[in-house]
């Protein structure tokens, strides 16, 4: 997709691939056939650049033709760079622009309690975009009104535009600031499946707080090359690159 | 008929008629800044409180909360002041309600500079320009109270995005109790002959009292109050122009990204009249709101002179 686009995000694309094949493939309600029943599950995506591992789960659940990943970022394409609400079903929200997700979420969650339905909202955030002041705005807000029905996963990959989370901006204690905030936090490997599957499934218990799932991931997981390196935040592979990458992940 | 006070402010409309839409079964949540008994908005979270959620001072979150309130199918208000709200979260408005088109109604309170003695840093001269490089917002200056309950009516019954301006003063009530404000509509509020006067917010009674000195002179003017910008009522503007024959725009912003600005953008390319621009040009200072209105030049003796000054150059 982001060969055939010459454009897109890589690297917090693939570090994100299991939180999402847990959410979309197991614990969320949605149905692709009915993409506005109001009693989904709500997938916000704030980290929006990594729009493109959201593409590849929606076709692989049926809202979009595997053809058509083939279109994102080209003219006339619904595709969009980053992701936008509205263009394609699927697609909760419009981002683009970091630090967002969190309080739309939020928003849908007090909503979910106004009209009584149950349905919950998964935001995913990468760690970088934790410097974000709106963040931690959001995140007083969602444990000030008890928001049971929120679950927030940060792709903790440890590496953001220009380089390493630690060097740009140190955010340790992460998970004692979360909790300090009034949230439920579970810190587990972001590569291990199983275990992103269950602390997902343990989050949906909590009740009377929100709940945040610190997910210990490698940037570019799977394509040697692209591991743990900004480099390959932003940038398209070449027809090179794109074969050892395919072979490197198996795909 | 009930009688209006002579004077009001149009912030005072909120919370009344939030709490008679809520009571009407509107579907309305209001998220609020910290500053909800300013804005009035505390109104309706005494009577229905838990549809109204508290924030603090954290505009960019509030917007947030707003945009996924409204995606999940609530009509969402959101209050605070202007020079907070578009100020402090215009990246939030534009990538989480413009470009999504969100039902979200912005209510800014504490518009223009007869904020007062706060001084410059409270005194919102740029929220309109900011609002109006927001595609998809409607965007409303009430000129009184009436128009004010109004227009938030017709916000909560329009799908899409609103920004609507109130001020902090009590000015004076022009309009009749049953008076509807028609979106997209300029009222004429005076009939008039030699030029018009398109004002738009606490400018409209200036335009009156300063059509009432013209009219002593002998100058017929006529007076549009423009409380939509958006969308714009070319029709009216037009007519204005060709009937009239020279245009002068009053407004409590500055005039190179407001009003002023709209107006002529328009004009210039269908009926270009000599024009005349009321309005802010620079940041104002600390005082009374009337004593602010008459140093910076927003007095009907400026729409006066102004006036004066495109009728010389009409031909
Ligand atoms: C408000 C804002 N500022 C800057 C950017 C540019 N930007 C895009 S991605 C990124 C880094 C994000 O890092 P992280 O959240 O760790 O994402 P991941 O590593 O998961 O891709 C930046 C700074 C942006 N999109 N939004």
């Amino acid at each position: 997709m982001i060969y055939a686009g010459q454009s897109g995000h890589p690297g917090g694309s693939l570090s994100s691939v299991e939180i999402l094949a847990a959410l979309f493939l197991r614990v969320m309600r949605h149905d692709p056939a009915n993409p506005q029943w109001p009693d989904r599950d709500r997938f916000i995506l704030s980290k929006a650049h990594c729009v493109p591992v959201l593409y590849a789960f929606l076709a692989e659940c049926g809202y979009l033709a595997d053809e058509e990943l083939l279109t994102f970022r080209r003219l006339n394409s619904r595709l969009q760079g980053h992701s936008k609400m509205n263009s394609v079903p699927g697609v909760e929200m419009s981002g683009g622009s970091l630090g967002q997700g969190l309080s739309f979420s939020t928003g849908h969650c007090l909503a979910a309690r106004l009209d009584g339905r149950d349905y919950r909202a998964y935001c995913l955030l990468g760690d970088g975009e934790q410097d974000e002041g709106q963040v931690w705005e959001a995140a007083m807000a969602a444990a000030h009104y008890g928001l049971g029905n929120l679950t927030a996963i940060v792709d903790r990959n440890g590496v953001q535009n220009d380089g390493y989370v630690k060097d740009i901006m140190r955010q340790e204690p992460l998970a004692d600031k979360w909790r300090a905030f009034g949230w439920d936090v579970q810190e587990i490997d972001g590569h291990d499946q199983q275990a992103v599957i269950e602390a997902i499934e343990r989050s949906r218990g909590v009740t009377g707080k929100p709940s945040m799932v610190i997910a210990a991931t490698i940037k570019g997981k799977g394509v040697s090359f692209m591991q743990n390196t900004a480099a390959w935040h932003g940038k398209a592979p070449n027809a090179d690159e794109r074969e050892r990458a395919l072979a490197e992940i198996g795909a | 008929m009930t009688t209006v006070a002579a004077a009001a402010a149009t912030r005072e409309a909120l919370g009344p008629t939030l709490i008679k839409l809520r009571e009407q079964g509107l579907d309305i949540a209001v998220v609020d800044g910290d500053l909800g008994i300013s804005t009035t908005a505390r109104l309706f979270g005494d009577k229905f409180p838990e549809r109204f959620f508290t924030l603090g001072p954290a505009e960019q979150n509030m917007i947030g909360i707003a945009a996924g309130l409204a995606a999940a199918g609530k009509i969402a208000f959101a209050s605070t002041f202007a020079v907070f709200m578009p100020g402090r979260c215009y990246d939030q408005l534009r990538v989480s309600v413009s470009q999504p088109n969100l039902n979200v109604k912005l209510f800014a309170s504490h518009g223009g500079i007869t904020t007062g003695e706060d001084g410059i840093s409270a005194q919102a001269i740029e929220d309109l320009g900011l609002m109006c490089s927001l595609l998809n917002f409607h965007i409303v200056v009430p000129a009184d109270v009436v128009e004010a309950a109004s227009a938030i009516e017709v916000a909560a019954q329009t799908p899409g995005p609103f920004y609507i301006r109130a001020g902090r003063p009590k000015i004076p009530v022009i309009y009749e109790p049953d008076h509807e404000f028609e979106l997209g509509k300029a009222d004429l509020v005076r009939p008039g002959h030699d030029l018009t006067i398109i004002a738009t917010g606490i400018m409209v009674s200036q335009a009156l009292a300063a059509a009432e000195t013209l009219a002593a002179l002998g100058i017929d003017a006529r007076v549009l109050n423009l409380s939509t910008w958006r969308p714009l009522d070319t029709v009216a503007i037009e007519a204005a122009a060709r009937e009239t024959g020279a245009i002068v725009t009053a407004e409590e912003h500055l005039v190179h990204t407001g009003l002023g600005a709209l107006v002529a953008q328009h004009l210039a390319g269908v009926a270009p009249v000599p024009m005349g621009f009321v309005g802010m040009r620079s940041y104002a200072e600390s005082g009374k709101w009337d004593e602010l209105v008459e140093k910076y030049g927003l007095s009907p003796a400026d729409i006066v002179r102004e006036a004066q000054a495109v009728i010389a150059r009409k031909r």
